[in-house]
C-alpha cells in the first residue's frame, strides 16, 4: 500500500528529529511515573466513565501513571477551578491536570491564557493524527488549536429515528420540515443556548444559507442580518408543530434522547453516530432504531485534552493526552458496544497490525458506515455561536 | 468562674468570628463581579453586569416564577403540615409517620424530581398503567405537564419534598409546646380539634418553626434543581437562570450571575419581610377567633380529611416516584406503553458498585465530621447563652443564614478564592469545613427554638438538689433535648450529604463522594443510574436515622415523656 505523502512527509521529519523527540519524551515519561493524574471529564455518561477507568489502568500498566477520573457535570465547574486558582495567584500545582474540552471553553481558557502549551504537537502518538483528512482535529470551532489541546474522538451530527415507528426517513432539510409539520409534536430540540440545541440552529444556517463559507469568518453585522433571517423563517414555520408547541424544550443531549427512548418524539439527534448502537447494545433503545444524515454533510468536530497552565502534573497528563491518541485505545473507544465514538487516526495509514484493530470492529447496528455518514461541516466561527443564541433567547426565550 | 466557664462565655463570639470570615468572602465573592470589580466583567467597575440582567427579556417572568412557586410551595407545606400534625396528634400510629418522614428527607432534590416527573410525564408511569386500555394512547400524548409556565409541576415537586422536612421539625419542637394537655383542656371547653390546635398549641409551635420556615421559604425561592427538571425553560426561575450564566463557557457570565444572585438575595430578603408582617395578621385573626368563642367543631369534618388527603397525595407520589426510579435501575429494555419493564438487568448496579463503597465512606465521613462539629457549637452557643444571657453577637446571627440564601453558584467562587489564597490543602479537612458552612445554620435552625424553650424551673430543681451547672446540662438537659438533637443531627447528616458544588470545587476534584459522583451522572439524564444512586444516598442518612429515632427508645425506655414523638 502507498504510503500517503502527508505520512511521508511525517516520517521524515519524524527521522530527522527523531532521536532529539525521544530523548525529549522519555524525560517526560520518567517525570510521569509515579504521578497521579487528575482528569477531570464530564461524568455523565456510565459507559464513558468506564472508557476513561479502562485508560487509566492502561496509564497504570504501562507508564506508572495513576488516572484519576474527576467527574464534572458540566466542563465550566473545571474551567472555573482553574481561573479561581490564577485569580488566586497559584500558578502551580494546580488542582486541574487535564480537561476533556472543545469549542467555547477551549476559546475561552486560550484567550485567558489558562492553558499549558504547545504540547499537542510533541506527542510521539500526535504524527498518527488525520490532520488532512479530520480538519476538526486542528481547527477547534474555527480556531487553530496550535498544539494547546491534543483530539482524542470525532463526533458528527447524526439523526436518529425508530424503523418500526418511521420507515423513510427525512433525506435533508426541506424533507426534515416536511416531517414535522407532518406531524405535529413528533420532533424537538435542545433549547438554546444548550450546545446541541445550537448545533441544531448552526445545521439549518447551513441548509438556509446561501454561502454557509461566511460561517468560517467572525461574524460581521451586515452579514449577520443578510444571513439570518431565512433561518428565524424557518423556525417560526416549524415551531408550532414541535413537541409541547415549542412551550417548552428539553434541556439538553440526554433529555433529547430520553423523550426519543420514551417515543415522545419520533426523530432525535446526537452528536455521536455510534450512541444509537452503543444504547442498542446496552439494551435502553430498541433494535429497531436506526440513524440518518441530511444531504450535503451535517455538522462535525473534536473532542479534546487540554493541560491547565499550572497543573501540577504536566508530564502525567502529557502522557495520558498521548495514550489517548494509542491505536490500540482509538479501537476501543470506536467499538460500538464500548463508545462507538470515531478515531482521530488516519487509519488507512496505521501499521497493519493497528489497521487490523480498526477493520475487525463491527460497525453496530444502526450506525452508518463512513462512506454513508457524508461530509463533516465544519463549525462556524464561535462568535457566530453567540449571537444565534443570544437571539434565540430574545425571539423564543419567553413563552408565546 | 470557672476556666470552662469562661470558654463557654466565648463560644458565641468565636463560632461568629469563625464562620463570618467564610461567610463574608463569599458574600464579597458575589458582591465584586456583580458591579465588574473582580471576576472577567467586560468593561469593568460599573454597572454593566446589572445592564445585561436588565436586558434579559425573561427577567419579570423570572422573578414572577421563583416568587410565585416560592412562596405557593412553603404555604401549601406549611398548612399540610400543620393540618396533619392537628388531625393525627395523640392517635394510634402517629409515631409511624415520624419514622416514614425521615427517609425522605435525605432523598435528593434532583432525585425527587426526577421521581416525580417520571410519574406525571404524559410518557410516564401513570399514562403508561392507563394505557393503551384505558385511554387508548399507544405513543405519549402532546400534553404540557412538566416545565408548565405556571409552575404548578414545580410547586407540587418542592410541596412534595418541604412537608416532610417541616413536619420533622414540628415533630421535634412538638415536645416542648405541651400540646396534649392544651388540647385536652381546649376539648373539654368544647372546641374542635383543629380549632383547639389553632388557638392552643400553634402560638407556642410556630415560634418554635419560625426559622425552618423561613428556611423552606429561602430554599423553595432559590432551589435549581428541581426548577431545572419540573419548573418551565421559557424563562426559567431566576436561580436556574444565575447557575446557567454563571457555568457559560465563555467566562463572562460570571457578572450578570452575580447581579442575578444579588436580585435574588434582595427577592428573598423582601418575601421573608413580607411574610413576617403577614405572621403579625395571622396573629391577630388567631386573637379575633378567639375572643370571638367559636368552637368551630364543624371544622373538623371537612378539615381532617382535607389535611390528610393533602398530605396523602405528595407523599404518595413522592414515594412512587422513587419506586419508579428503583425499578429503572433494573430494568432493560422499558418503552412506552409497557407498565413494566420488558426485561431486568443487575448491569447498573454492577458497574456501579466498585466506586459506591469508597464514595460512601468518605460521604459518611464528611457528614459526621461536619455535623459533629456543628452540633458541638449550637449546643455550646445555646447553653452559654442560657447560662449568661444572650451575647451582643446574637444579633449579627442573620449573617450564619447567607450561605442558605445567596445562591451557591455565585457564593462559592469567593468562598474557594478564600480556601485558595490561605494556601489550605485541597482535600479531605477543607471539604469539611466548608461543609461545615452550610450544615451548621441548618442545625442551628433546628435546634434553637426547641432548646430556648426548655422549662427552667426544671435547672432550677436540679441546682437546689445540689447539682452544678455542667451536671444540669448532661444529666437533665441533653437528655430531654435528645428528640430534637437527633432531628439535628438528621438534618444535618442529609444537608452534608447533599453538597456537591462546596465539595468539587473546594475539593479540587480530590474528594469523591456518592453525591459528586451521582449529579454528574444525572447530568446524563440517566434514569437507571440516577435510580441506583438515589437509592444509596437515601439508604445512608436513612441508617442513621432509624438509628437516631431507636436510640431515645432504646436509651430511655424508663423514662415518659423523653424520646421521639
Amino acid at each position: 500500500m502507498a504510503i500517503s505523502r502527508r505520512v511521508f512527509g511525517a516520517l521524515v521529519g519524524l527521522m530527522l528529529a527523531g532521536q532529539a523527540v525521544a530523548e525529549d519524551w522519555q524525560a517526560v515519561t520518567d517525570a510521569a511515573r509515579g504521578q497521579t493524574v487528575f482528569w477531570h471529564a464530564w461524568g455523565g455518561d456510565p459507559r464513558i466513565n468506564d472508557f476513561i477507568a479502562a485508560v487509566g489502568a492502561k496509564a497504570q500498566a504501562r507508564y506508572g501513571v495513576t488516572l484519576e477520573h474527576v467527574k464534572l457535570a458540566a466542563t465550566a465547574d473545571a474551567v472555573a477551578r482553574v481561573l479561581a486558582e490564577r485569580e488566586a495567584g497559584r500558578t502551580s500545582g494546580g488542582a486541574v491536570d487535564l480537561i476533556w474540552i472543545n469549542g467555547e471553553n477551549f476559546a475561552a481558557m486560550k484567550a485567558q491564557g489558562l492553558l499549558h502549551g504547545p504540547f499537542a504537537t510533541d506527542l510521539p502518538n500526535w504524527p498518527l493524527v488525520d490532520v488532512a483528512g479530520k480538519p476538526a482535529t486542528v481547527t477547534d470551532f474555527t480556531l487553530p488549536t496550535e498544539g494547546f489541546e491534543s483530539p482524542w474522538a470525532m463526533a458528527q451530527l447524526v439523526f436518529e429515528y425508530d424503523s418500526a415507528r418511521l420507515t423513510a426517513p427525512p433525506a435533508d432539510l426541506a424533507g426534515l420540515k416536511a416531517f414535522m409539520l407532518a406531524n405535529p409534536g413528533r420532533f424537538t430540540y435542545p433549547q438554546p443556548p444548550d450546545y446541541l440545541g445550537v448545533t441544531f440552529l448552526k445545521q439549518v444556517l447551513y441548509g438556509v444559507m446561501a454561502d454557509p463559507g461566511l460561517l468560517q469568518a467572525p461574524v460581521d453585522d451586515a452579514v449577520y442580518l443578510a444571513a439570518t433571517p431565512p433561518l428565524w423563517a424557518f423556525l417560526d414555520e416549524i415551531h408550532p408543530a414541535l413537541w409541547r408547541q415549542a412551550r417548552a424544550f428539553p434541556a439538553n443531549e440526554p433529555a433529547l434522547g430520553q423523550l426519543f427512548a420514551d417515543a415522545e418524539i419520533d426523530i432525535a439527534f446526537a452528536f455521536n453516530p455510534g450512541r444509537a448502537s452503543a444504547e442498542i447494545a446496552a439494551g435502553t433503545l430498541p433494535d429497531t432504531v436506526r440513524t440518518f444524515v441530511l444531504a450535503g454533510g451535517t455538522i462535525g468536530n473534536a473532542s479534546f485534552v487540554a493541560i491547565p497552565f499550572n497543573a501540577a502534573h504536566r508530564a502525567g497528563a502529557m502522557v495520558v493526552a498521548n495514550l489517548l491518541l494509542d491505536p490500540a485505545v482509538q479501537a476501543r473507544a470506536q467499538d460500538p458496544a464500548v463508545l462507538g465514538f470515531q478515531t482521530v487516526l488516519d487509519v488507512a495509514a496505521l501499521p497493519a497490525e493497528a489497521k487490523a484493530r480498526f477493520d475487525a470492529l463491527a460497525l453496530g447496528v444502526a450506525t452508518l458506515a463512513p462512506a454513508d455518514l457524508g461530509p463533516a461541516l465544519l463549525e462556524p466561527h464561535a462568535s457566530w455561536v453567540t449571537r444565534v443564541a443570544d437571539d434565540w433567547v430574545r425571539r423564543y426565550g419567553l413563552a408565546p | 468562674m470557672t476556666a470552662t466557664g469562661g470558654l463557654l462565655r466565648q463560644v458565641p463570639r468565636l463560632t461568629m468570628g469563625l464562620l463570618a470570615v467564610p461567610v463574608l468572602a463569599g458574600t464579597a465573592g458575589t458582591l465584586l463581579p456583580a458591579f465588574g470589580v473582580a471576576g472577567l466583567v467586560p468593561g469593568g467597575p460599573g454597572l454593566t453586569a446589572f445592564h445585561a440582567l436588565w436586558d434579559w427579556p425573561g427577567l419579570a417572568g423570572a422573578v414572577w416564577l421563583s416568587l410565585v412557586t416560592g412562596v405557593a410551595s412553603t404555604v401549601l407545606a406549611l398548612a399540610i403540615s400543620l393540618g396533619l400534625v392537628a388531625s393525627l396528634i395523640g392517635r394510634r400510629g402517629f409515631a409511624g409517620v415520624q419514622r416514614l418522614l425521615s427517609p425522605l428527607l435525605s432523598v435528593p432534590h434532583a432525585a425527587a424530581a426526577l421521581g416525580l416527573a417520571f410519574l406525571i410525564a404524559p410518557s410516564g408511569w401513570i399514562a403508561r398503567a392507563l394505557s393503551p386500555w384505558a385511554t387508548g394512547w399507544t405513543q405519549p400524548p402532546d400534553l404540557l405537564i412538566l416545565n408548565d409556565p405556571g409552575g404548578l409541576a414545580l410547586t407540587f415537586g418542592l410541596v412534595a419534598k418541604e412537608t416532610p422536612f417541616l413536619l420533622l421539625m414540628i415533630l421535634a419542637a412538638l415536645p416542648q409546646t405541651d400540646a396534649a394537655r392544651r388540647l385536652t383542656v381546649a376539648a373539654s371547653l368544647g372546641y374542635g380539634r383543629l380549632a383547639g390546635f389553632a388557638l392552643t398549641v400553634l402560638p407556642a409551635l410556630y415560634a418554635q418553626v419560625r426559622l425552618p420556615v423561613y428556611a423552606v421559604l429561602a430554599y423553595a425561592m432559590t432551589s435549581v434543581e428541581m426548577a431545572l427538571i419540573l419548573g418551565p425553560s421559557l424563562p426559567p426561575s431566576l436561580s436556574v437562570q444565575v447557575t446557567r450564566w454563571a457555568m457559560e463557557p465563555s467566562l463572562t457570565g460570571r457578572g450578570t450571575a452575580a447581579a442575578g444572585a444579588l436580585v435574588q438575595l434582595a427577592l428573598v430578603a423582601g418575601v421573608l419581610g413580607v411574610w413576617r408582617a403577614a405572621e403579625t395578621v395571622v396573629v391577630r385573626a388567631l386573637r379575633r377567633a378567639a375572643a370571638s368563642g367559636r368552637r368551630g367543631a364543624g371544622l373538623d369534618r371537612i378539615g381532617q380529611p382535607v389535611a390528610l388527603a393533602c398530605g396523602l397525595v405528595p407523599a404518595l407520589a413522592l414515594c412512587a416516584g422513587l419506586a419508579g426510579l428503583a425499578v429503572w435501575s433494573v430494568a432493560g429494555l422499558w418503552p412506552f406503553p409497557d407498565a413494566l419493564p420488558a426485561g431486568i438487568t443487575w448491569q447498573t448496579w454492577t458497574r456501579a458498585a466498585p466506586g459506591l463503597a469508597q464514595a460512601a465512606g468518605t460521604t459518611l465521613g464528611l457528614a459526621v465530621v461536619s455535623t459533629a462539629v456543628a452540633l458541638a457549637l449550637v449546643l455550646a452557643w445555646l447553653e452559654a447563652e442560657h447560662r449568661f444571657g444572650p451575647d451582643s453577637q446574637t444579633g449579627a446571627m442573620w449573617l450564619l443564614y447567607l450561605p442558605l440564601i445567596v445562591p451557591q453558584v455565585a457564593f462559592l467562587p469567593g468562598l474557594q478564592m478564600l480556601a485558595l489564597s490561605s494556601g489550605a490543602a485541597v482535600g479531605w479537612g477543607a471539604v469539611a469545613a466548608a461543609h461545615l458552612i452550610f450544615v451548621l445554620p441548618y442545625v442551628f435552625l433546628s435546634l434553637a427554638a426547641p432548646y430556648r424553650a426548655w422549662d427552667g424551673r426544671i435547672a432550677v430543681l436540679g441546682a437546689a438538689l445540689g447539682a452544678g451547672q455542667g451536671r444540669v446540662f448532661w444529666q437533665l438537659r441533653l437528655p430531654m433535648m435528645l428528640a430534637p438533637v437527633l432531628t439535628a443531627v438528621a438534618v444535618g447528616v442529609a444537608v452534608s450529604v447533599g453538597q456537591y458544588l462546596p465539595t468539587l470545587l473546594i475539593g479540587g476534584g480530590r474528594v469523591e463522594t456518592l453525591t459528586t459522583e451521582a449529579v454528574a451522572l444525572s447530568s446524563g439524564g440517566n434514569r437507571r443510574v440516577i435510580g441506583a444512586y438515589a437509592l444509596m444516598q437515601m439508604a445512608l442518612p436513612a441508617c442513621g436515622f432509624g438509628l437516631a429515632l431507636a436510640l431515645p427508645r432504646l436509651i430511655f425506655a424508663n423514662r415518659r415523656g423523653v424520646g421521639a414523638g
